[in-house]
């Protein structure tokens, strides 16, 4: 089943200026060290550069050598040295190392270090400190976002969520408000700002502060309409579960590193692998992308029988038919063929992997958790998977997942699948779990966390908002979790007795087989419906509060534009969300523009979480 | 990063565009390129137009701190004016800013002040303890978290540690020195198992690595340790007692029973080990012994802590031979599980078995078609098939 497009569906904004913006930029910079430099490049920044600008590019405007920035002493031989990093003080102590090792031997040379997508006063204090701060020039390269796809763009931020959520630490916030600041420059001005979770009001009211300095813009004839801006600890659940689209696998399996994904010699069934990008480009994979993974294989040899007949129409050619076959057609149905190839051969491997983790009764495992049914069984199922020792983050997730279906584990429950883990796993992870627990990823209920004692404590709060003062029950950032409340007042799990036909969705479940609504699509749906937050005030009070809706530029309200919704994932967004998004798009008529802090899903989420103590 | 003089931004080169110019050329500035060719201390007072000398309210310098510009905080002396700093940082949201402020605060005020002002403002103290993460104070930071009685937190901190530390002895030591930190209870347990376990890993090991040399022992020889027993998770250890110290009294530190005991090991999981282990040594009669024989109606009938599904599992990807599976595929509860399973492993005589249990007449007579003619699986389907005494479904 494709998505055709509907005739009546508005048109997206054309964001390869934004590549080319950022493109401009970082020339310009380079230029502003002229002659032979050579570059350092931060390992986060290598794969969006490559999109932005490739080595040839950098050759053109006089980079020699580019090295990967690895905390050790340097080789490098050349008089200039440029470093393209990320603002974090590790890296900064790293270069004024080399600087000062260069000044003990007696080494002169130029230095430029150019902060992306800005400089912290925090590094330019340790510059001063390490009595560098004279040594080096200091630059700003604005890459906020870079286009994933036609209708993603992503800021390549995924410390975001760590530093938000983990250490509460605003430092990206600003960024987040640029990012804004610059769409409406571009696209503007935006008639509807709706959004909800603490990092989201913030980053409002910051971008608020930059609006006066765009005055014209009142006149220009905005590209987007409406802004949804949403913290990702709005819905954890949704980013952990088993994802069944199929983009969403090939990010769960392969990893789609900025929209380009690798593929070993079990896909291409040679001894090579293959690296390729995944976006509308792709014929075949733009047909498939947002499919639940039961259609795909069928979808694919259907398609592969139709390029067969395609090929075969030449047997009855003669030679002029054939030698325009070649001319016209050949070119295009080989392309076909070799992506359709690829997209098979990855199933394949999909499939092969999965069965082998025996997938049926792990989604059924999480079905069960998102309708709260079968507790003791789930509970069996993730010990028996930690005693296999199956995967160190697999074990992390369904015990996520469980506790934050069920508003937190039962204590017995807590301590003897932790004990069972660290046992499994190593001891060590006691400051995962201490990352968990703060988070609120993975808590103990306490006595008393009855779904009203809970309701209570969370209306007082949204009262109780004096400046700095946070009561006791919330000195950590960890909210509660209510999914069960939610779920009922959302309904989230769809009661039905029939059979949920995948081949025709009604709804977004689809991207989790039938089983649950994603949260956070469903709260943009909602939202956007009712233009606001009324009729949502329960729900709203259940995540905690801290939403708003804002009108903008009251003109302009009937425009094709008011059909494009801009979304902002504060934390990091998922395929599947994307997918749903799709979805809800051909539905209600929407266009939708995800943006994100980066992309995410369930190990990248868990990774950071168990890296962050190390 | 506002729209300043002397730097050039994204925005400016939107606006830029916007103001009716067309195409932007770098040429066209050719004060600010070479401006930045100069130091950069030239370049700050160039940005910065206004005297900068005591000349504004706490919240203009924070408001120009907003903007990305260098601002002299050290006008503000009065505690008053630093605490106002903060507080407007803070209300203005940008973690950046907060933080500038707050170096400059630990710079100008007492540890014992700054540490009580911040533990009244939440998003400060946030603030400052990341900061002082990422600097590597770590010696300020628990100082901090102890004046605030986070004690559970510092005692994880300095836990933390321990993974800088390479060498086994050292660690261990260290790990020592922490058992008596203020964890919580269970916390408290869990890194005294640490310890226990590195203790008792690093004896092991000493003792192996002479029984290997040695060459008398020989399971050592048959199946060489592929890595030290050093570092490895609590079960990993067990799986490798399991292997080299199967059957060592109780008494032997490096006994399974023994690392049960001390670690408190579930049941399922010791069962789950000691047969991935056994099997993988192919010890099948230890296998079998595993199972505890329940008397049941004069028949005796193994009983498994976990599914034997699960049980087949592990023994196939040990490569055990299919007499073995075959024994534990036929214990399989589930009938339809059972059969998926028999057939996948090829276990003919368990798929006869269970459909002459089932009475299942049309199954059996197309299952003929699956074994081998003229086999001896054929000739006891065609004399089940021919057994009048067995009342068949179908």
């Amino acid at each position: 089943m494709a998505f055709s497009s509907r005739t009546d569906s508005p048109k997206l904004p054309d964001f390869s200026m934004l590549k080319r913006l950022v493109k401009d930029h970082l020339v310009y910079l380079l230029e502003q060290l002229p002659g032979k430099k050579d570059l350092f490049i931060d390992a986060d920044l290598m794969s969006p550069l490559d999109r932005i600008a490739n080595v040839t590019t950098l050759k053109e405007h006089e980079v020699d050598k580019l090295y990967k920035v690895e905390l050790k002493a340097i080789v490098s031989t050349a008089q200039q040295l440029c470093f393209l990093i990320r603002p974090r003080i590790q890296t900064v102590k790293w270069i004024c190392d080399v600087v000062n090792a260069d000044k003990a031997a007696g080494i002169e040379r130029k230095y430029k270090i150019i902060f992306t997508p800005q400089k912290f006063y925090s590094c330019e204090c340790l510059l001063e400190d390490q009595g560098v701060f004279g040594d080096v020039s200091v630059d700003e390269w604005d890459f906020l976002l870079l286009p994933l796809d036609d209708d993603v763009l992503s800021m390549e931020l995924p410390e975001f969520f760590t530093d938000s959520f983990l250490a509460g630490d605003q430092r990206w916030l600003k960024t987040a408000a640029n990012v804004l600041r610059l769409l409406h420059m571009l696209y503007g001005p935006f008639s509807k700002v709706y959004g909800i979770g603490r990092c989201s009001k913030m980053t409002h009211e910051l971008w608020r502060e930059t609006l006066e300095e765009e005055a014209e813009l009142k006149e220009r004839r905005a590209e987007i309409g409406k802004v949804f801006i949403i913290d990702r600890d709005v819905d954890f659940v949704t980013p952990l579960c088993s994802q069944v689209v199929y983009e969403g696998l090939v990010d769960d399996i392969f990893r789609i590193k900025c929209g380009c994904v690798e593929f070993g010699s079990d896909v291409t069934s040679s001894d090579k692998g293959v690296k390729v990008m995944l976006n509308s480009q792709d014929a075949v994979f733009s047909e498939i992308r947002n499919q639940h993974f039961s259609n795909v294989f069928g979808f694919l040899s259907q398609k592969a029988r139709n390029l067969q007949t395609a090929y075969d129409k030449r047997r009855g050619m003669d030679i002029r038919q054939i030698k325009a076959f070649v001319s016209e057609e050949l070119k295009g149905l080989k392309q076909e063929h070799r992506l359709l190839s690829l997209h098979i051969g990855a199933s394949e491997s999909i499939m092969k992997k999965k069965t082998k983790q025996d997938f049926q009764e792990l989604l059924k495992t999480e079905h069960s958790m998102l309708e709260g049914f079968d507790l003791r069984e789930s509970i069996t199922y993730i010990e028996e998977h930690i005693i296999r020792q199956v995967s160190v983050v697999e074990s992390l997730r369904l015990m996520c997942l469980l506790s934050l279906t069920e508003n937190g584990l039962q204590s017995k429950d807590y301590r003897s699948l932790k004990t069972q883990y660290l046992q499994s796993y190593g001891y060590e992870h006691l400051l995962t779990f201490s990352n968990l627990k703060q988070l609120g990823l993975l808590t103990e209920q306490q006595t008393g966390d009855t779904l009203t004692v809970m309701e209570n404590t969370v209306g007082k709060l949204v009262n109780d908002r004096t400046a700095g003062k946070l009561s006791d029950a919330f000195s950590s950032l960890a909210k509660k979790s209510n999914f069960r409340a939610l779920s009922r007042k959302l309904s989230l799990v769809p009661k039905c007795d029939e059979e949920y036909d995948l081949r025709v969705p009604r709804d977004m479940s689809y991207i989790f087989s039938g089983a649950y609504v994603p949260l956070s699509c469903k709260l943009i749906e909602q939202v956007l419906r009712a233009d606001g937050w009324a009729g949502l005030e329960e729900v709203c009070k259940l995540l905690n509060g801290h939403e708003f809706s804002v009108t903008g530029n009251p003109k302009g309200d009937q425009d094709e534009a008011q059909r494009i919704v801009l979304v902002l994932f504060l934390g990091g967004c998922s395929f599947s969300e994307i997918s749903a998004l799709r979805f809800l798009s051909k539905e209600k008529g929407y266009r939708f523009i995800v943006v994100t802090t980066a992309i995410t899903n369930s190990s990248r989420l868990l990774e950071a979480l168990l890296r962050n103590h190390q | 990063m506002g729209i300043s003089l002397g730097v050039l931004t994204i925005f400016s080169l939107i606006s830029g565009r916007s103001k009716g110019r067309n195409s932007f050329h770098f040429t066209e500035l050719p004060c600010e390129s070479s401006v930045r060719l100069i130091t950069p201390e030239l370049r700050k007072i160039k940005s910065d137009n206004k005297a900068n000398v005591g000349e504004f309210s706490p919240d203009d310098a924070v408001h120009k701190l907003l903007l990305g510009k260098v601002v002299v905080l050290e006008n503000f002396r009065s505690l008053k004016d630093k605490l106002l700093l903060l507080d407007f940082s803070v209300n203005a949201h940008d973690g950046n800013v907060i933080t500038a402020v707050l170096i400059y605060l630990k710079r100008t005020l007492s540890k014992e002040l700054l540490f009580r002002e911040l533990g009244c403002r939440q998003t400060a103290l946030r603030h400052f303890i990341r900061y002082l993460t990422e600097t590597k104070e770590l010696t300020l930071l628990m100082e901090l978290l102890r004046s605030l009685g986070r004690t559970e937190e510092v005692s994880l901190l300095q836990y933390k540690d321990h993974l800088n530390i390479a060498d086994i002895n050292k660690r261990r030591d260290f790990l020592k020195s922490c058992v008596s930190l203020p964890f919580s209870a269970d916390d408290s347990a869990h890194v005294q198992h640490h310890l226990a376990l590195l203790e008792r890993q690093i004896q092991i090991e000493v003792s192996d690595r002479e029984a290997e040399r040695g060459g008398q022992t020989d399971v050592f020889q048959k199946f060489p340790r592929e890595a030290p027993v050093l570092h490895m998770p609590l079960i990993n250890t067990l799986y490798y007692s399991c292997l080299y110290h199967y059957t060592e009294p109780q008494e032997n530190y490096s006994s399974p029973l023994n690392i049960r005991n001390t670690f408190r090991v579930s049941e399922k999981q010791f069962f789950i080990t000691a047969l991935a282990a056994r099997s993988k040594l192919g010890a099948w009669l230890d296998v079998d012994t595993m199972f505890t024989n329940r008397k049941w109606f004069g028949f005796t009938k193994k009983k498994s802590p976990i599914g034997f599904h699960r049980v087949v599992d592990i023994l196939h990807r040990s490569s055990a031979p299919s007499q073995v599976l075959q024994k534990y595929i036929g214990l399989v509860d589930d009938t339809e599980r059972r059969i998926s399973l028999a057939q996948r492993h090829k276990c003919h005589d368990v798929v006869i078995n269970t459909y002459r249990e089932l009475r299942d007449r049309q199954l059996l007579l197309g299952y003929r078609g699956r074994v081998e003619p003229g086999s001896e699986q054929e000739v006891t389907i065609d004399r089940l098939l021919g057994n009048t005494q067995i009342r068949w479904k179908n």
